[in-house]
């Protein structure tokens, strides 16, 4: 059994944790963005090169791990898991669009879903097991089942886990964390996360 | 060298940068301005759309790309009209 000791969920301008609930005003998903970064008062400059999947990713990610750190916890003892509907097709249509003119090198390394959790994991110094699922819909049954086997494992400590789901002005990212000790927070179930996300 | 900078900073997305802050000769890769592999290939693309001038030599990428300047310098002596 595991816990979720904190989450971040970031959808239509508002950004929603265990300890806070703010809007960001912001006419465009960059603004948003940017104001959401420059927010979190860190230097970090490869945020402007990432594509806004994994800005998004790094964004709650930075959020959730600030409010609750995993930096007890060895390296490999941390996993991710994440998923969404839309894998890298926001992406994809940019560089497409680029391919017009000239294909885009820096473009190009973010058509694929599972960048966002390279740059968690690059951020964090992460290198637990990683793993992404394609899904028609957020799906904590399969969050909750996927992750409890991932923390069953020994050396699993703690997961990064959730729905980071982004394209064109549309986005809804929720992440959260799953730990193994007790008393962290709610019991890790399907319907605990779902309460989480919905709220 | 002022709209290369500027050129420059569109095409990585060195947004936390402005032109002042590159030095003609700062050196643009490693301990310098940090820019990675994926950075020189934006470069190579900068070079043949903005500035119609290819790179006929990869073994010459790293000169060229030492700085602004070397930059510049391999446009005025490469470009094609």
């Amino acid at each position: 059994m595991s816990f979720i000791s904190g989450f971040c969920h970031i959808r239509e301008g508002r950004i929603i944790t265990s300890l806070q609930d703010y809007r960001i005003a912001a006419g465009t998903v960059e603004e948003f963005l940017n104001e959401g970064y420059s927010r979190l008062k860190v230097a970090y400059p490869k945020f402007y090169k990432m594509d806004p999947q994994s800005q998004f990713g790094f964004l709650a990610s930075e959020i959730l791990l600030q409010e609750r750190s995993i930096k007890q916890y060895p390296p490999e003892g941390i996993s991710v898991v994440l998923s969404n509907s839309t894998a890298s097709l926001d992406t994809d249509i940019r560089f497409q669009k680029s391919m017009q003119a000239a294909a885009s090198p820096s473009l190009f390394v973010y058509t694929l879903a599972n960048i966002v959790m390279g740059e968690i994991c690059i951020r964090h110094g992460i290198k637990g097991e990683n793993a992404f699922f394609i899904t028609p819909a957020f799906d904590p049954q399969l969050l909750a089942d996927y992750v409890e086997n991932v923390l069953e494992q020994e050396h699993v400590e703690a997961c990064v886990a959730g729905w980071v789901d982004v394209l064109g002005e549309y986005y809804d990212v929720f992440l959260y964390l799953a730990e193994k000790k007790s008393g962290m927070g709610q019991v890790h179930t399907a319907e605990e996360i779902e309460k989480l996300y919905t709220q | 060298m002022a709209d290369l900078k500027v050129q420059i900073i569109d095409a990585l997305n060195l947004k936390h940068l402005k032109p002042e802050d590159i030095g003609d000769d700062q050196p643009l890769f490693m301990d310098g301005l940090g820019l990675d592999s994926i950075d020189a290939l934006e470069l190579i693309v900068l070079l043949q759309q903005k500035h119609n001038t290819k790179i006929a030599n990869a073994q010459e990428g790293s000169k060229i790309f030492m700085s602004v300047r070397s930059i510049a310098d391999y446009i005025t002596a490469n470009q094609k009209n």
